[in-house]
């Protein structure tokens, strides 16, 4: 397995709010989620996912509620909350706007 | 949605074990999922679960990591230093006890005088809006109105142009304290109290409305009205039963019937706590008086239409006083002008700087208790210090340390500031009981503001104490705490730098005290040894006021009750001379009367002269030891309408007389307008202890013209056993008569000096306490010193050192940080003690004998204090000391 990409924490952030915006899920989700998604490029840490999941919840920028799973155990399921919903838009917007600042710095030789 | 963050954070405070289980469950669920997926790739059940926890991570670094981000982690981390704080305390608890009970002392006596402070000078006044509630005077200058008296009382016609002319109060009322005697009635004895006269809208102006009746109407207030009184809730509960049906019933006050129709509420005090009964003031005084535009004797208070300044009030009756003076231009006594001050100052204005004083002595004493809980916390930490040493380079941070450390000392200010608190109450419990005479008393008591005082003191307390203590844990010197070993001593005397510092501002902080407290008690000492101008060893005295209505002045009735009492007086066996005067000295200024010198030229319009006013009887000035200095007292034949003669003091004589003799020469006296000649010449007398003396003028008593006076005998072995046969005498002379104020002349003069006594006692036991805090400090640290280096001093006691010169050594490093104090303390002294200026009497602030008096006292104590720990190791046994280990 690659080693993989080491993610700021900023961006995890963005990364958890945008999963949970089409869907709630609960941790283990999320993280495979990602990983799906990303073709297998970020491979989220249990040991930065679930720190981060609970500051976001501290924060009120995600909700949890405890429900049962698809396997039958009961699970911490995450969602957004319309803050959050907010807080996605900007750090979005915000994403863009440096990634395409990066990429023309780094596309011009 | 701020307030949702609040709720979840409570929500996991509240739920905190069941946060942690659900956490448990969450990377339990994460780990089975893992698990789940890593057996569906082919792995069996152990490596598939190896394999997870390799991807995992170590779970409890991840659980904590994830309730680190719990929001609420610092209130966890307080109740666990909570909790650690109280054990550790427990374990010494001779230190904690003594601690507390050093910060229960600070804290009580601070908390004891904000409360006096917030209630007497802080508090306003309980009427509705009081800020606009002025006391008006009149200004008398010696070029207009005769007399410097800025804040003159204001005369009965005055005050009624006033009233009729003003534009900028909406109403103006009178006010005049007097006494009264209470006819017995109702199974009750006559007493006598002190009652007001005053105008009938005194009440409205004021806002207050009687609690049970009704008040005065204009009506009321007329000479020809019956009389009407309104009755204090404490004098309606004492001696009328707390009776409603009071009302509408007659009671006798000196002699006359008054209906009752009003009580008004117990919270009320005014013009002062100790006035219980209120008249209407035109139905007390005639026309003439009521009218009179130079005599100065009633106190005006008003309130201000909206808008209108205390000052621009004041220029507006002074316009009116300016017109009433222009046109009587012949009768220096009218004043030109008005002053006005706040009610509230006025009625506090003098207590309001002593009050502050003793503010800054507590905070003071509170200053050196937190300096000496901060001295013993040092100390613990000293001696914990290997422990400290090995817990920092264990990786317990130092932020985590200090927060012991202030939690400690908070736990130990907070326990002092309960039994603090119990403290204050308790004193100013004792303070209501002693001094129920003080001025607002009425207002002093605990409330939400002084419990969030003693709050915020106690934790800037705490955190003083706390940060202070904890400069000497610092982990550059941890190394070398550990390596030390039991066999190694070093000089241990820089150790302690931290704590002589603290010392020698305790030192300084007591001398500070100590010398305001001298200085007070000094100039009460000259205070009450002034001389009066009479005898005052052995002398009874008191009061008598004959009820107008029996004995009518001018008459001869007064006249034949004081011959005959005074020759009765006299003929009591042990009595060795009696007097009857108006007023004796040191009982007050009372009044004056304005004259003019026959045989002089007379002075330009608008100029008066006055001299204090006093009736007497022919033997006073001989009872009272009072020198006759030229000519002689009154003649036999001085009674009724033959009056002419008068007797003048000494300043009298230099003020009016210069370079000739007043013998002979005659006095046109403005009250009663008699022509006197003088006959005599006597000592000058104080009319009140702590003011210079002023020119008197003494008519004869058997002119029937004053019907109440002091009573005053003289004897020669304890006067005290006269009193009742005196007041046999006068019962048995009018049976309705009320005695009072029955006090020696030493109880009279120590009366009115109660104030300066009492602050001087307040001052003198907090420099006492502090004193006690500072030399126990000292005894501290010197033990401390002396411990740490036993070992050294066993060495050089075993190779040959004197005992003496250990000894003496010992003392010196002791003593070292006292002397430092001193210093600091005598110069913050040449600047604090201008503060207490304007409490002394006849004492200078740098006053060299007190500052070396203070000096030697504090080394003295110093001395004692130091000297057993410095015994004690000059007495060390040294095969025992280096024995132990």
């Amino acid at each position: 397995m690659s080693k993989p990409t080491d993610l700021v924490q900023g961006t995890l952030d963005l990364l958890i709010l945008k999963t949970l915006s089409l869907q709630a899920m609960h941790g283990w989700a999320i993280a495979k989620r990602i990983q799906q998604i990303s073709s297998e490029v970020l491979q989220v840490q249990q040991g930065s996912l679930y720190p981060a999941l609970h500051r976001l919840e501290q924060q009120g920028w995600i909700k949890a509620k405890w429900a049962e799973s698809e396997t039958g155990r009961q699970a911490k399921f995450y969602s957004l909350t319309a803050f959050g919903r907010k807080q996605l838009e900007a750090e979005t917007a915000d994403w863009k706007r440096l990634s395409t600042a990066i990429n023309l710095v780094v596309s011009e030789v | 949605m701020r307030w949702l963050n609040q709720l979840v954070k409570v929500r996991m405070l509240l739920f905190r074990r069941m946060a942690d289980t659900q956490l448990n469950e969450e990377l339990r669920f994460h780990m089975e999922q893992q698990i789940a997926e890593n057996r569906a790739t082919g792995m069996s059940a152990e490596e598939a679960r190896l394999a997870a926890l390799r991807v995992f991570g170590n779970p409890d670094l991840v659980r904590e990591k994830t309730g680190a981000t719990w929001n609420w982690n610092g209130l966890d981390r307080f109740s666990r230093d909570l909790r650690i704080g109280v054990r550790t305390l427990s374990r010494t608890p001779g230190f904690a006890v003594v601690a507390i009970l050093i910060t229960a002392l600070g804290i009580g006596a601070s908390v004891a005088l904000f409360t006096v402070i917030r209630g007497v000078l802080l508090r306003p006044l309980p009427f509705p809006d009081s800020d606009r509630l002025v006391t008006l005077y009149e200004r008398s200058t010696p070029a207009a109105g005769g007399g410097d008296f800025p804040h003159n009382q204001v005369a009965g016609g005055i005050y009624a142009t006033w009233n009729r002319e003003n534009t900028s109060f909406s109403s103006l009322a009178l006010v005049r304290d007097d006494s009264a005697d209470l006819s017995a009635s109702g199974g009750q004895l006559p007493e006598t109290l002190n009652q007001a006269h005053v105008s009938w809208n005194l009440f409205p102006t004021l806002g207050v409305n009687p609690a049970l009746g009704r008040g005065f109407t204009s009506t009321d207030d007329s000479l020809s009205a019956n009389g009407t009184v309104v009755l204090s809730s404490s004098l309606w509960k004492r001696r009328f039963g707390a009776d409603p049906a009071i009302l509408n019933r007659t009671i006798y006050v000196d002699a006359k019937p008054y209906t009752v129709i009003g009580i008004l509420p117990a919270w009320f005090e005014f013009p002062d706590s100790s006035t219980q009964l209120w008249t209407p003031v035109y139905h007390e005084f005639p026309e003439r008086i009521m009218s009179a535009f130079d005599n100065h004797m009633f106190r005006v208070v008003g309130r201000l239409k909206p808008g209108v300044t205390g000052e621009e009030a004041a220029a507006n009756l002074s316009v009116i006083s300016r017109q009433i003076h222009d046109s009587h231009l012949d009768n220096p006594f009218v004043a030109a002008a008005a002053n006005s001050r706040p009610l509230l100052e006025h009625l506090v204005g003098d207590v309001r700087r002593p009050l502050y004083i003793l503010l800054a002595a507590t905070v003071c004493l509170l200053l050196i208790a937190c300096l000496n809980v901060a001295n013993l916390l040092v100390a613990r930490a000293a001696s914990r210090h290997k422990e400290l040493a090995i817990r920092a380079a264990l990786g317990g941070g130092r932020m985590r340390l200090l927060r012991e450390h202030l939690t400690e000392s908070f736990l130990l200010e907070a326990s002092g500031g309960t039994a603090g608190l119990l403290l204050a109450y308790g004193a100013i419990g004792w303070l209501l009981h002693t001094r129920p005479d003080m001025v607002r008393v009425g207002a002093i008591h605990f409330d939400g503001v002084v419990a969030a005082f003693t709050t915020a003191v106690v934790i800037l307390c705490a955190l003083f104490s706390g940060l202070v203590s904890a400069f000497n844990t610092d982990d550059t010197r941890l190394l070398g705490a550990l390596h030390e070993s039991s066999r190694s001593h070093s000089a241990a005397g820089t150790r302690a730098r931290l704590r002589k510092t603290l010392l020698a501002i305790e030192v300084g902080l007591t001398v500070v005290l100590l010398m305001g407290a001298s200085l007070l008690v000094k100039s009460y000492q000259r205070l009450r040894s002034t001389n009066v101008g009479c005898v005052t060893d052995n002398v009874l005295t008191m009061r008598i006021k004959l009820p107008g209505k029996r004995y009518k002045t001018p008459g001869p009735a007064p006249a034949n009750f004081f011959e005959t009492l005074l020759q009765r007086v006299r003929a009591l066996p042990g009595v060795e001379a009696a007097g009857f005067v108006t007023g004796v000295p040191g009982q007050g200024y009372m009044g004056d009367s304005g004259f003019t010198i026959v045989e002089h030229p007379p002075l330009p319009p608008g100029n008066g002269t006055l001299a204090i006013y006093r009736s007497a009887d022919s033997g006073y000035f001989a009872a009272m030891g009072i020198p006759l200095l030229r000519g002689r007292t009154f003649g036999d034949n001085q009674k009724f309408d033959q009056v002419n003669e008068v007797v003048i003091s000494e300043l009298f004589a230099k003020k009016f007389f210069p370079g000739e003799d007043p013998l002979g020469k005659h006095l046109h006296v403005m009250d009663g307008n008699k022509v006197r000649v003088i006959v005599g010449i006597v000592g000058d007398t104080r009319y009140e202890i702590g003011e210079a003396p002023e020119p008197m003028q003494y008519h004869p008593l058997f002119a029937g013209d004053q019907n109440y006076g002091t009573l005053a005998i003289r004897s020669r072995q304890d006067v005290s056993q006269l009193a009742l046969p005196v007041q046999q005498i006068i019962q048995g002379q009018d049976r309705e008569l009320p005695v009072s104020d029955v006090l020696t002349m030493n109880q009279l003069l120590g009366k009115s000096t109660l104030d300066q006594s009492f602050d001087a006692t307040l001052i003198t036991s907090l420099a006492v306490l502090s004193l006690l805090l500072a030399a126990a400090g000292l005894f501290g640290v010197l033990s401390y010193i002396v411990a740490q280096r036993s070992g050294e001093i066993g060495i050089r006691i075993a190779l040959g050192a004197q005992r003496e010169q250990v000894l003496r050594e010992m003392l010196a490093d002791g003593l070292r940080p006292a002397l430092i104090g001193l210093l600091l303390g005598l110069a913050a002294s040449a600047g604090t003690t201008q503060f207490i200026k304007s409490m002394l009497y006849e004492t200078q602030p740098l006053d060299l004998g007190v500052f070396a008096a203070v000096a030697a006292l504090l080394m003295a104590s110093a001395a004692l204090a130091c000297m057993v720990p410095a015994w004690r190791a000059s007495r060390l046994d040294p095969m025992r000391v280096l024995r132990m280990e």
